[in-house]
């Protein structure tokens, strides 16, 4: 009688309301897809299901039919199909809907049913609100405020465990918070592929703790505090730094490498606190290296270059000296899409040959890919560069020493870190355009101040030719002026059209100019990214090896 | 519309002519007069301050000299003038107080913003901040008007704790599960 | 001492005189301000100002306690700072009747001191009284009403010279009300001077007879004249009122609709000086009255003063005298502000009904009714 609509879609009904959902889908994601919350701790969707938070029991029931005949047996008073309801509960992440399936997620049993279980957690978990950094987007907070019984009939002493457990360099476990759902170690079985976490007693005494002699050290293991439902793990960095609800969350995309992992970085007043991942299920999932996590540490460090003069005047300065001379433009594989739009833009004005470095770093086949260039892809789009980058500038080298190269604009690259000398540094007057010092900036004639990634916003293009963009986070440094602005200006400086440096002027050129951006407007770009035609590119051999929702280009033509 | 008309009594000859009000009148602000004063003279004399009266936000100690602020922030949350600004920080591991975790660094209040509602006093969990009974501050410059934490404890001092909940928090982390 | 004075010439002798009147009335229109607030605090349950105090009266005991409690000294301060306060004109004022009409204000007020007795001694020479007034001249209570009418102008003039809206609407307000009620201030003592002049004797409109005409033997003849007329007494005190510009009858200032009138525009020692002028005037119409109705300096009706000084020396008995005269008046300025607190200020079209279609009635019903009175007495 109940056919499902398309072949891999299985319609069920959750309280009443009828619904198709993918073959495989489990109760609670069937109805979160009916805008129904099913309360859960243990079940996350990216890893496997558990079951043993007993929070998200729901009523089941099938219709009835005649075990002889299978004919459909009818409720006589509703004129429709009775229902055989299951009489205990179960749980919702371990069951995958069948045709026909029915639920009830509002049901009074189901509601005894959260009470009882939220009851129990509570029984030893610590009256820590307060000081517990978890408070704000605390799952038991949540759901005791939503599912639970509103008072306590445990009088008895409350259990002991250790608090303030280090598991690691960058995570803090308070157990006696802990509610046992197990992501953690889920996770670090499945997804960081280093079992280190476990629980060891029983009953009320079972508590977590990493395999003796070994820590939680993996790159991945603040994703544990992320998942952690309650807030037994915390970041050791984080950690009584500032109450969630005063962050503000803006998207971001990490630098760390070409795989450009979705963040939210949390921010109040201008000062970033911390960056935790956000879902992209065609890049990162939910998770996130640990060390793209500290980059943030970048916009308050000591070196960062501060205005010594008002930005016409560097602008005028440096637009002076690379007017006269032979010029070479050394562009940044972690400028934005439209920041190396404008330096090849300036560098073609300027009759200059453009270069970027590549930076290369180990992979670990998850989240960290071997280009260590978050946009080496954007200067391919944008014409900035035509063929992959190297490490080391030798035709630079070779030029400056030849004496055809006199003036050097490097775009936030240190050169003495791709190979050149400080004699060669010496040789030609440099421009430099950068956030931070460093022995360039040092060896420049003109240093023009611009922002760190978290002060601007723009897009860069990830290994898999996926343009995502992100949002600038807090305002910048007083006085440091946005490279998009200082480009621009630039530009104009040395006698070049400008077209506006703001994101929908950048964008209105770059759709003109660029195939692969024909028909698209910044604002337009959605969250989860917009994957790009790179059959222009086919032909090289990019670095980055497999990673999570990752194949090269190479080994899928071999596949 | 509706009009009630309301009866009124035809006024005297003698209330016409207003002298025996006026005299009556005259009366009773001579009485008024000869009375004890109304008012208090201020500075030296102060008026009582009733129960559960709102004066200047203060921070407080518990009897064992333990500062309660843990600073969770909700007042700073719940401060509608925004007036309160805490930085929060961790107790020295070495401290007494050490299994409370945290403590303010700072805690500010700005006295020019707030506006003695008590939400912060209503909000905290800890009973740590209190409006008590100063209800007249001043200073000579902006600076002045902002309370910081030494001087929240001083205006603050001790009050009495029913639950001293992280002392028995203490004997407990001290007494184990050996009672179980 | 007093030789010395006699010898002098006699513009000399006015301008002692004179300086000696200024001298007096100004520190009592200050007192009486003070006493305002004092009066004013009291009535409404509180102290009043009772802060200031110099530095070595302090140091007196109980004294410069009492005197600091009393508010002595913030009259002083006050008086210095209208003294010593930066002169601001506004500049769309016409400058010179702007400055001119506090004097107008001020100068009338204390002509009208020259003609009214405050007190009275025996001569040693003819034994008789004498009255203790710095110009005895019949015209007497003619030249209070004529000179004292004259501060009306200086109110138009303020109001006017102020050229502001409120200031303007103040000085017409003040013309018309102190113009309504003088016609009946005026009737309200025709039947005191017809009881005094009786006919056959010397025509006379001098105050020193209208006491004296209280001061006589036998039940009459001792009797106050708020006794035998209290009618006129009480038109002349509503009158006064008006007249003074006191509240119920404060239109001219009426700082809750004119926000205070014709001296809207005035501050420092200019406005000070028409402050000055309406307590020279309270003070002064209440001598008038004491005089007309409460028997002047006799201590008490049917005790003339000359019963009680006769055995005494010259200059205790003008004492006494002045100290009879000067109580009662304190009492009036007193009931003055007394008034103020109990009365609320009236419309200003209530004003203008009360002062010309009952208080004007009335007065005139009260002149023929002591008229007829009178003429029945004597014809009897």
């Amino acid at each position: 009688m109940i056919q499902p609509a398309k072949p891999d879609l299985v319609t069920v009904f959750i309280d009443g309301k009828e619904i198709a959902v993918p073959k495989g889908t489990n109760v609670i994601e069937a109805a979160r897809m009916v805008g129904t919350d099913v309360p859960h701790y243990c079940y996350h969707p990216k890893l496997t299901v558990a079951g043993n938070c007993r929070m998200c029991l729901i009523e089941l029931g099938m219709p009835m039919a005649d075990r002889a005949t299978r004919e459909p047996i009818m409720d006589p008073e509703t004129g429709k199909q009775k229902i055989n309801w299951i009489p205990r509960p179960q749980i919702g992440c371990g069951t995958t809907v069948v045709p026909g399936m029915h639920v009830k997620t509002q049901s009074p049993m189901v509601k005894e049913c959260r009470e009882g279980v939220m009851e129990f957690l509570l029984i030893n978990h610590p009256l820590d609100c307060p000081i517990c950094d978890q408070a704000g987007e605390c799952k038991l907070q949540e759901q005791a405020t939503g599912y639970g019984r509103g008072y306590s009939r445990f009088i008895e002493q409350k259990n002991v465990k250790p608090k303030r457990t280090q598991l690691g360099p960058r995570v803090t476990l308070d157990d006696e918070r802990c509610v046992l759902c197990s992501r953690c170690i889920r996770f670090c079985q499945e997804v960081a592929k280093d079992d280190v976490l476990g629980f060891v007693d029983r009953g009320s005494y079972s508590t977590l703790t990493c395999y003796p002699g070994k820590e939680l050290t993996n790159n991945y293991s603040l994703n544990t505090v992320d998942i952690c439902p309650v807030g037994a793990l915390t970041s050791t960095d984080f950690r009584f730094k500032m109450r969630v609800w005063f962050l503000k969350q803006s998207n971001s995309i990490c630098t760390e490498s070409s795989v450009g992992a979705n963040t939210v970085v949390w921010s109040r007043e201008g000062v970033i606190y911390r960056i935790t991942p956000r879902q992209n299920d065609e890049v990162n999932d939910t998770w996130m290296a640990d060390s793209g996590r500290i980059l943030y540490k970048e916009v308050q460090s000591g070196n960062r270059l501060k205005p010594t003069s008002d930005l016409k005047t560097s602008v005028a300065a440096a637009g002076s000296l690379l007017q006269d001379g032979a010029v070479a433009v050394v562009g940044s594989g972690r400028s934005s899409v439209e920041e190396q739009f404008l330096t090849a833009k300036l560098a073609k004005q300027l009759g200059a040959t453009s270069y970027i470095v590549a930076r290369h770093g180990e992979e670990d086949g998850l989240l960290i890919s071997k280009d260590r260039n978050p946009n080496t892809r954007g200067a391919l789009v944008t014409g900035l560069i035509s063929d992959l980058p190297a490490t080391e500038l030798s035709d630079l080298s070779a030029d400056i020493d030849a004496g055809k190269v006199t003036t050097i604009l490097s775009v936030g690259e240190d050169l003495t870190a791709a190979g050149l000398s400080a004699e060669q540094l010496a040789k030609v007057t440099l421009v430099y355009l950068g956030s931070h010092a460093n022995a360039t900036s040092a060896a420049a004639k003109v240093i023009i101040p611009t922002l760190t990634v978290f002060e601007k916003s723009g897009s860069f293009i990830n290994q898999q030719f996926r343009l995502q963009k992100f949002a600038s986070t807090i305002p910048g440094l007083a006085g440091a002026a946005d490279d998009r602005v200082v480009l621009d200006q630039l530009l104009a400086d040395v006698g070049g059209a400008s077209a506006g440096s703001d994101l929908p002027s950048v964008w209105a050129e770059l759709s003109a100019q660029i195939p692969a951006f024909a028909n698209t407007a910044y604002a337009n770009i959605p969250a989860t990214g917009l994957l790009l035609d790179s059959s222009n590119w086919s032909g090289l051999d990019f670095p980055e090896g497999e990673s999570l929702h990752f194949k090269p280009a190479a080994a899928e033509a071999t596949a | 519309m509706s009009f009630k008309t309301v009866e009124r009594k035809p006024l005297t000859f003698a209330e016409r002519t207003y002298v025996p009000q006026i005299v009556n009148g005259l009366m009773t602000t001579f009485k008024k007069m000869v009375k004890p004063n109304e008012t208090l003279e201020y500075p030296e004399a102060r008026p009582p301050i009733p129960e559960g009266y709102r004066g200047v936000p203060t921070l407080v100690k518990d009897p064992n000299g333990r500062e309660k602020c843990v600073s969770c922030q909700l007042c700073e949350f719940v401060c509608p003038p925004k007036a309160i600004r805490i930085k929060p920080g961790e107790i020295d591991p070495t401290s007494d107080s050490a299994h409370v975790e945290k403590a303010p660094e700072a805690f500010d209040i700005d006295m020019l913003r707030c506006i003695y509602c008590g939400l912060c006093q209503e909000v905290c969990p800890e009973e740590a901040i209190w409006l008590q009974n100063v209800f007249s501050l001043s200073g000579y410059t902006r600076e002045e008007m902002v309370n910081d934490k030494d001087k929240l404890y001083e205006l603050g001092g001790t009050l009495p704790d029913k639950h001293f909940k992280w002392d028995q928090k203490k004997a407990a982390e001290d007494r184990g599960n050996a009672a179980h | 001492m007093i030789d010395l004075y006699l010898n002098l010439p006699v513009w000399v002798q006015a301008t002692i005189k004179g300086l000696i009147a200024i001298g007096v009335l100004i520190p009592v229109a200050g007192a009486c301000s003070m006493a305002e607030r004092k009066v004013s605090a009291w009535i409404q349950g509180r102290p009043g100002p009772n802060r200031a105090i110099v530095p070595w009266v302090a140091w007196i005991p109980f004294v410069g306690k009492a005197l600091q409690r009393l508010g002595v000294f913030h009259l002083m301060a006050d008086g210095a700072k209208f003294v010593f306060k930066e002169d601001v004109v506004p500049g769309h004022v016409n400058k010179f009747y702007y400055y001119v009409a506090p004097l107008v204000a001020l100068i009338p007020a204390l002509c009208t001191i020259v003609v009214v007795p405050f007190g009275a001694y025996i001569d040693a020479t003819t034994e008789t009284l004498k009255p203790l007034i710095l110009a005895d001249v019949d015209v007497g209570i003619l030249a209070v009403f004529a000179i004292g009418s004259l501060s009306v102008y200086a109110l138009i003039l303020a109001g006017w010279a102020s050229n502001s809206k409120y200031p303007f609407l103040g000085g017409v307000r003040a013309s018309a009300q102190l113009i309504s009620y003088e016609l009946s201030m005026t009737l309200s003592v025709i039947p005191v001077f017809l009881w005094v002049n009786a006919p056959g004797g010397n025509g006379t409109l001098s105050l020193f007879d209208v006491v004296e005409s209280q001061s006589q033997a036998g039940f009459l003849g001792g009797m106050w004249f708020i006794f035998l007329m209290p009618m006129c007494a009480f038109i002349f005190l509503v009158a006064l009122f008006a007249e003074t510009n006191r509240q119920p009858f404060d239109m001219p200032e009426s700082e809750s609709d004119l926000v205070g009138g014709f001296h809207t525009e005035y501050g420092e020692f200019k406005w000070s000086l028409f402050f000055v002028a309406e307590y020279v005037h309270m003070t002064i119409g209440s001598g008038v009255f004491v005089l007309l109705f409460l028997g002047g300096w006799n201590p008490l009706p049917w005790i003339p003063l000359e019963m009680v000084i006769s055995s005494m020396p010259m200059w205790l008995g003008a004492l006494v005298g002045v100290g009879c005269f000067l109580g009662k008046t304190f009492f009036f300025i007193f009931f003055f502000m007394w008034v103020r607190w109990t009365l609320p200020r009236f419309r200003y079209d209530q004003v203008m009904k009360l002062g010309w279609q009952k208080l004007l009635p009335l007065a005139i019903a009260n002149v023929i009714f002591y008229a007829l009175a009178i003429a029945m007495i004597e014809l009897s």
